[in-house]
């Protein structure tokens, strides 16, 4: 097997001694080796394997820049001359670009390495090991399984690499009368029979779902959101939320918490919290985020995340933020409602586990739409009475994370990234529950 | 890499497996971008690999790699061959060849100006331009013009004699612009995605669309809040883009009807036998699978499974009467389909997917629908949208509307959304666009499948009145 860290960092050290009078270059690698096996009914529709690696150039000279990727065939030979083409490339392109004042200059500021081997199924075995548990039910969904790595390195000398193993069986089961509940079984060691046990509670939580559905009218109700859901929401922050040049662009949905001094419940704190090891804190620039950043604290606005452009494009100081300031590792504090109490507190309402298709209805006023989806519960006397027929919703986070707030739940749960449409993801969202005095549903 | 080199390729695969193919995938995007005077990104991404799939025991298997040597794609090929083995054990359906059915041919976008006729500094001045068309004064406080080029190389070979070689070329050219005044931000902006030469960065058309964008996202600073009201709606061709797409195109997508993306992007309303029986919409809804549409985004002459596209009617006088489903799916469900087996790259296996879905046009002028209206809302330009797991209940937001009084576009409208259910929603079409109405648009960000995939989409056409629809504004 061929070992890309060592194959990246030969290629960049050729790339480095290379470089002509002033220029600079950050070079990252991003990679994967991973098994897909789709599930529909409980069988294999679709089944293979795919091996990417993805090597991006960035080159600065003169106060300009520009960047060029290509895909690693895991040859050193041609990869060497792609390398050097590309390189050709992008100085031959450079000179005619228009002056960047904002170009983040490398720096080495210490390097990493982090790798954390796993105890995957091998390849041959997924379908037999997974295929089982699910007879007799109706299940869709993926099993992802494999190596995932990530690296860069720059011309003054800096290097970091993380790489690990990961795999996540992804489902939703489905009952005849259409009724659903979802699970993931993630990690990075396999263990059957804690698969079995995830797979048996799944199973179990169907049995819920065979009541009879109650319809619901639009209003608004007293509802529990549970972790799934909120992560959904938490999701929402990265795309308009807590970016620091969304808010300097008048693009954020918490533009009011900075220019308002409008507040959220002293309920709610969010961070960017790494010290779970899942997600490198090095972003593309090999810059190293803190272990823990305090976004939202018990309601205040406290940081935003800033990259290092950010920061010098509106002189404010920057927090090692990703480029496009998405949150990577967000953490959510949990509060005091005991889980076993969850049905008790919300006594009439609405339990929410999962919900689907967020957007921002109006970004500026901090409106989300979305719906409910999977297992939801009309609840009566703090007992579960029958599953709800889905439901849109469009209320705002200085609702819902607001004055609404009534408690967050005293545990928080990972809800794991099983994202692949740019590779397959690392991380997720670790969050507890929250229950709402009033929560709007619109159709 | 060349045609030949993949069929040397195929004919040095030894592997005992009912069939073999190779799709070799070579797309290069390149992104210009200016924002708020600044070069914001000049970058260029090469993705080259090859999908080996291998039918066997009447399962396929797949392996995507990004070696594309032929002595690892014979390592591919015996990985696959092994994927699909096993998989055989527990396998949903058993395929035979005529899952990939044989084609040969080749496709190229029709274009004027090629890539290498503008250089990069010369794109960057036009975005410029554009940059200072968007910022008229200084309550534009961000402004982007993007330029996002995608030259893209398909060959597909395969054991049974299919030899297809396709070339795109295509652009998304996008002008945007924030305004602010005291606690009110607006966002307006001119999104086209086509397959077209560099012709689309004609310096003209650029500045006058960037211009427009500026002069209308002030305008909203100074607009009333859209109300709340059931009322008639008209939309414009680049709202009607994401509602056909929303509200049609993934409910009729087969393998969502078949239930396999139950888990992720979710099921449909439409059942198997809905097929020549659901009225899906009024009597002026004629909805086509159209591959052949000039400029359009998702123009192509064979989809990844080999099939050659071709245009179909999908709804004809709002009656439904064909799915948007690849061969595999007509094999499953038994539902008359189109060439829609589309992947995003050689590291996914195809999957149904809308390609160019359009509102064939009626005949009703711009001016003949407005004067027919006493009271209702005139909305551009998507902003917002989410819709239900089975595509019925559904929330769209706009970035520009106009009131409609007595037959006239009045007063401009901020925040404007609606909301509404699918067939309910298109059996109150009452008015449909003539040819002159009708516009070509598209998105590159149509996400879907497990693992998960982001593919271009194309959907043109004419505006349209709706009545009897939810309409309602913003917080502020």
């Amino acid at each position: 097997m061929i070992n890309m860290e060592k194959l990246f960092y030969d290629l960049s050290d050729k790339l480095f001694n290379s470089l002509l009078n002033q220029e600079k270059l950050l070079i990252g690698i991003k990679g994967e080796k991973s098994q897909f096996i789709r599930f529909n009914q409980s069988k294999v529709r679709q089944s293979g394997i795919i091996e990417d690696a993805k090597l991006e150039l960035c080159l600065i000279n003169n106060s300009r820049t520009c960047s060029g990727s290509f895909t690693l065939s895991g040859n050193i030979n041609s990869d060497e001359l792609k390398s050097f083409e590309e390189l050709s490339r992008l100085r031959r392109e450079i000179s005619g670009l228009p002056r960047d004042p904002f170009i983040v200059l490398p720096k080495n500021t210490g390097s990493s390495r982090e790798i954390f081997e796993g105890d995957l199924l091998p390849f041959d075995k997924s379908v037999s090991s997974l295929s089982p548990s699910m007879k007799g039910c109706d299940l869709a969904g993926i099993w992802a399984s494999g190596h995932i790595y990530i690296g860069n390195a720059n011309s003054s000398g800096q290097r970091h690499w993380f790489e690990t193993d990961s795999f996540s069986l992804d489902y939703s089961l489905i009952t005849l009368d259409e009724k659903m509940v979802k699970s993931t079984y993630a990690g990075n060691k396999w263990n059957q029979l804690e698969y079995e046990k995830n797979m048996s509670n799944s199973i179990s939580q169907l049995h819920l779902m065979e009541r009879k559905n109650k319809k619901i009218k639009p209003g608004e109700y007293r509802t529990y959101i549970a972790p799934a859901g909120v992560a959904d929401i938490i999701d929402m922050f990265s795309w308009g939320g807590v970016g620091e040049s969304s808010i300097q662009q008048g693009d954020s949905s918490l533009c009011k918490m900075r220019k308002e001094a409008k507040k959220m419940s002293s309920c709610f704190s969010l961070s960017e919290d790494f010290s779970s090891g899942l997600v490198p804190r090095f972003n593309a620039n090999g810059e190293l985020a803190p272990s823990k950043l305090n976004l939202i604290s018990s309601g205040n606005l406290e940081n935003t995340l800033v990259s290092t452009r950010t920061s010098k494009e509106y002189n404010v100081t920057s927090n090692f933020a990703d480029e496009n300031e998405s949150l990577r590792s967000p953490a959510v504090s949990p509060g005091n409602l005991d889980e076993d109490e969850i049905l008790k507190s919300i006594d009439q309402g609405i339990y929410l586990s999962n919900l689907h298709y967020l957007n921002w209805s109006d970004r500026s006023g901090g409106r989300v739409t979305g719906m409910t989806r999977y297992a939801c519960f009309w609840v009566e006397g703090g007992e579960i009475v029958s599953p709800i027929e889905n439901m849109r919703f469009d209320d705002s986070i200085y609702n819902f994370f607001g004055d609404k707030l009534e408690s967050v739940t005293n545990k928080a749960h990972l809800h794991p990234n099983v994202g692949t449409y740019d590779g397959r993801e690392v991380g997720g969202v670790l969050c507890p529950g929250i229950l709402l005095k009033s929560f709007k549903l619109t159709l | 890499m060349s045609l030949s080199y993949l069929k040397e390729a195929l004919s040095a695969v030894d592997i005992k497996a009912d069939w073999i193919g190779l799709r070799e995938v070579n797309e290069v995007t390149t992104w210009r971008v200016i924002r708020d005077g600044n070069p914001q990104a000049n970058s260029r991404n090469s993705d080259h690999g090859i999908m080996v799939e291998v039918l066997s025991n009447g399962q396929f298997g797949y392996y995507g790699s990004k070696n594309t040597e032929i002595k690892n794609i014979q390592s591919a090929a015996e990985n696959a061959l092994k994927q699909a083995n096993i998989a055989a054990q527990n396998s949903i359906y058993s395929f035979d060849e005529s899952a990939r059915p044989v084609s040969k041919g080749n496709y190229q976008t029709t274009f004027s100006k090629s890539v290498d006729q503008i250089s990069a500094e010369k794109i960057n001045e036009i975005l410029q331009r554009a940059y200072r068309q968007l910022k008229i004064n200084d309550r534009i406080v961000s402004a982007s013009a993007i330029a996002m080029i995608v030259e893209s190389e398909i060959n597909y070979v395969s054991s049974n004699g299919s030899d297809i070689s396709q070339n795109f070329l295509m652009v998304q050219s996008e002008y945007s612009a924030m305004a602010n005044k005291n606690n009110i931000y607006q966002r307006r902006s001119d999104n086209h995605c086509m397959q077209i030469g560099m012709e689309e960065f004609d310096e003209d058309v650029v500045l006058t669309r960037a211009h427009r964008v500026g002069e209308q996202a002030l305008e909203l600073l100074d607009a009333e809040e859209c109300p709340t009201e059931t009322t008639n709606l008209v939309l414009s061709p680049d709202q009607m883009m994401l509602q056909i797409h929303e509200s049609i195109g993934h409910a009729l997508e087969v393998d969502r009807i078949l239930g396999d993306e139950r888990n992720y992007a979710g099921w449909s309303f439409v059942r198997k036998d809905d097929f020549g029986k659901l009225k899906y919409g009024s009597d002026l809804m004629n909805i086509t699978f159209d591959p052949s549409v000039k400029n359009q985004f998702a123009c192509y002459g064979f989809d990844d499974g080999g099939l050659r596209a071709q245009k179909e009617f999908i709804i004809k006088d709002g009656l439904l009467i064909r799915g948007l489903g690849g061969k595999e799916s007509q094999i499953r469900s038994g539902i008359d389909g189109v060439a829609n087996f589309r992947s995003s790259s050689w590291s996914r296996a195809p999957i149904d997917r809308m390609a160019n879905l359009n509102l064939e046009p009626g005949d009703s002028s711009f001016n003949d629908i407005i004067s027919s209206i006493d009271r209702g809302i005139y909305m551009e330009t998507n902003r917002s949208w989410s819709i239900d797991d089975y595509r019925n209940k559904f929330q769209f937001g706009c970035e520009y509307a106009k009131l409609i009084e007595n037959g006239q576009l009045t007063k401009t409208l901020k925040n404007p959304n609606y909301r509404g259910i699918s067939t309910p929603f298109w059996n109150n079409l009452a008015m449909v666009g003539d040819q002159d109405t009708f516009e070509v648009h598209g998105t590159p960000y149509c996400g879907k499948g497990e693992p998960n995939q982001v593919i271009r989409v194309g959907h043109a056409s004419p505006i349209c009145l709706f009545n009897n629809v939810e309409v309602f504004g913003g917080t502020n």
